[in-house]
């Protein structure tokens, strides 16, 4: 218990740092959102210093940054000011999108990535492992961005996929099978670009991890007992690696989040992603901060879930913990 | 030793690789910002050794691009004229490396623009674009790398050396840089530094920008080192002989960090190549009529460009080289350093 414990105590200071380390860098910047409103002629500016007012942006730095704690223990991220809505509401929607995305490209790339490195290992040195290391490593020195157009631009020419955005038109019209096949349509696109640009990372990582456990005694001794190949794969020698790889997960979340961003813009997809680099162009500052917070929220629960495989998957962990 | 020889081979790759584009203004046809309105998305020449009444030239040609009659995005060859292309051409001047005084061209036409890789939307020549480009994405990976092993060989040196609340505190702060998802934290610095600047500023600003998101690897890296080169004999015997701080960590410290920083510096100028072509694209970083790999790809934002023009996705392919240059020196670079780990690992398996 201790363990989650100080693990969450982890979390939460990385948040405060984030929200802190945020709230300082919005303060350096030169101009806001109502910059542009004091060069229009027709608002005076008694109603931008108002305005200002009323979204507390005549305090001294402190004072907002406690404001704003005090709303987002209440379940509020602030104000957009380009939107005239609370914040939090405005991000949920988007960020539904984006999590739809994430996990299962998430999912998907750990689904494929885990028998690749497996195998990849097995073979160490001889056929399928050179050709998956040469792909993973072809892969690998595509950059994302690239892979993201090609696949796009594959969109385009061959018309297999629809070319953006998360519905067709006419979406409300249709039953829900029809619904769900709409929708997996539309994500197929920026998933597979998702899940290949962390699947030569993740192969390695197991391939590495696995081969290292492979030398160890206890599995000569297995394989001497005559337990089959696969057996000794999946049930022992991959429960042996799981340390560092489970670990990896919880990076694999960050790697994802930052890929997301871009795949949503590049394919229109209506994520956090494009509303960030709205907000960001139209000085929409508390959207910004609440973007990024959400996005270290997210990060941090896929830590924490890490962190629970980790304690439920390595004995080792769990009597440290409970030696405490 | 073919460790080494490879290491030698991709050095040699990348000395090439970035002499081209640092010399762009003489491998480029055109001045980069050069417009031809009367030509916008020309496809790319067809160059022939052999025209079309069959005859062969020693010196290859083109026939220059017009549009199809009744088309406004169909083009074909005016075979009426034969233009040569010639080599070491006079034409645009620039400044070779930025400041020796140059009209010579690698090659260029007399009579018709020759566009290698097609035209843009305003008529400029997209090889120049990508070449000069190149000078701009390279520079803010180079410069936002170096930035960033400044800052980490800093922090990290502070950090390890100094050790106990410095320590804690800064590497708290690391983790915090390492956590937060690298575009995210891109983005957040982005948000909070002027939108309207000049090209230049805006250049600076990316570098900056790249500069300060990757400090805490290197820095959790180096402090590793420092950790143990402290305690080493020659270090503490300099020290007893009343070596200051700043001495020791100039001299016996910042040397043993320098194969981290080496290593690291192949990482992560791709790295910040990327991040500045992601900013750009997304129009946070450097902004037209200056061209970089980043926006020269935000063309391709546009839904007609991405169907009907091909050549404008050419500039994704120009980093691939570089990062696979990159990359492969990297890894070199990692093995080169670390033999004692292959040496142990052989001395004791059973096999």
């Amino acid at each position: 218990m201790r363990y989650f414990i100080r693990r969450a105590l982890h979390a939460v200071f990385l948040l405060f740092g984030v929200s802190l380390l945020t709230f300082l860098f919005s303060a350096l910047t030169p101009g806001n959102y109502f910059d542009e409103m004091r060069l229009n002629p027709q608002i005076s500016p008694e109603t931008v210093a108002a305005l200002r007012a009323q979204y507390q942006l005549d305090r001294p730095l402190p004072v907002r940054y406690a404001h704003w704690l005090n709303a987002v223990a209440h379940g509020q991220l602030g104000f957009s000011f380009a939107y005239n809505n609370p914040v939090a509401p405005l991000l949920w929607a988007r960020a539904r999108n984006t999590l739809l995305l994430t996990i299962t490209a998430t999912l998907l790339a750990w689904l494929v990535a885990l028998p690749l490195g497996v195998w990849s290992a097995a073979s160490f040195g001889r056929a399928p492992d050179r050709v998956l290391s040469r792909t993973t490593a072809t892969l690998l020195v595509v950059p994302d961005l690239v892979l993201a157009l090609g696949l796009l631009i594959l969109a385009v020419r061959t018309g297999w996929f629809p070319t953006g955005g998360l519905v067709s038109d006419g979406f409300d019209e249709l039953s829900v099978s029809h619904k769900l096949r709409d929708i997996a349509l539309h994500m197929t696109l920026p998933v597979v670009s998702l899940v290949l640009a962390t699947l030569p990372m993740l192969v390695r990582h197991v391939r590495a991890s696995v081969a290292d456990v492979l030398d160890a005694p206890f599995l000569r001794a297995a394989a001497g007992h005559g337990i089959p190949q696969r057996k000794l794969l999946y049930r022992y020698a991959l429960r042996a690696a799981a340390n560092p790889l489970i670990s990896l997960f919880g990076f694999s979340v960050g790697t994802l989040l930052s890929g997301s961003l871009l795949v949503e813009v590049v394919m229109s997809w209506p994520g956090l992603g494009p509303l960030l680099l709205e907000s960001i162009l139209a000085r929409d500052l508390y959207v910004v901060i609440g973007g990024v917070l959400l996005s270290m929220l997210f990060l941090v629960g896929g830590n924490l879930f890490a962190d629970i495989l980790l304690y439920l998957a390595d004995p080792r962990i769990r009597t440290a913990a409970s030696a405490e | 030793m073919t460790q080494r020889r490879k290491f030698t081979r991709w050095l040699i790759v990348m000395v090439a690789l970035h002499g081209i584009i640092a010399a762009a203004g003489f491998f480029a046809p055109y001045d980069p910002v050069e417009q031809d309105r009367e030509r916008p998305y020309f496809p790319p020449v067809h160059i022939h050794m052999m025209d079309t009444q069959g005859h062969f030239h020693l010196r290859p040609v083109f026939y220059p691009l017009r549009l199809r009659a009744g088309s406004f995005d169909q083009h074909e060859e005016d075979t009426a004229t034969t233009v040569p292309l010639k080599f070491f051409q006079r034409g645009a001047a620039y400044r070779l490396l930025g400041f020796v005084p140059s009209h010579l061209h690698l090659f260029g036409a007399t009579g018709a623009r020759v566009y290698l890789l097609g035209s843009d939307a305003y008529g400029r020549d997209q090889l120049s674009r990508i070449l000069y480009g190149g000078q701009v994405s390279l520079l803010a990976g180079l410069l936002g790398a170096t930035v960033t092993l400044f800052l980490g060989a800093l922090i990290g040196m502070a950090a390890g050396y100094f050790g106990g609340w410095r320590d804690e505190l800064l590497m708290r702060i690391a983790e915090l840089f390492l956590a937060l998802p690298w575009l995210y934290l891109l983005f957040a610095l982005r948000a909070f530094l002027p939108l309207a600047v000049s090209p230049l500023e805006a250049f600076l600003l990316v570098v900056i920008v790249i500069g300060m998101v990757g400090w805490a690897r290197p820095a959790r890296l180096v402090r590793g080192v420092v950790l143990s080169v402290k305690e080493r004999d020659f270090v503490r015997a300099a020290r007893g002989f009343g070596a200051s701080d700043v001495y020791l960590l100039r001299r016996h410290i910042l040397p043993e960090t320098a194969s981290v920083l080496l290593t690291q510096a192949a990482i992560l100028v791709p790295q910040f190549v990327l991040a500045e072509m992601t900013l750009s694209f997304l129009g946070l970083g450097v902004p037209e009529p200056m061209s970089s790999w980043g926006n020269l790809l935000a063309a391709l934002q546009q839904y007609n460009v991405l169907v009907s023009y091909w050549w404008m996705y050419l500039p994704a392919l120009a980093i691939v080289p570089f990062f696979l240059g990159y990359l492969s020196l990297a890894s070199a670079l990692q093995q080169r350093t670390r033999p004692y780990k292959i040496e142990e690992k052989s001395s004791w398996s059973p096999s």
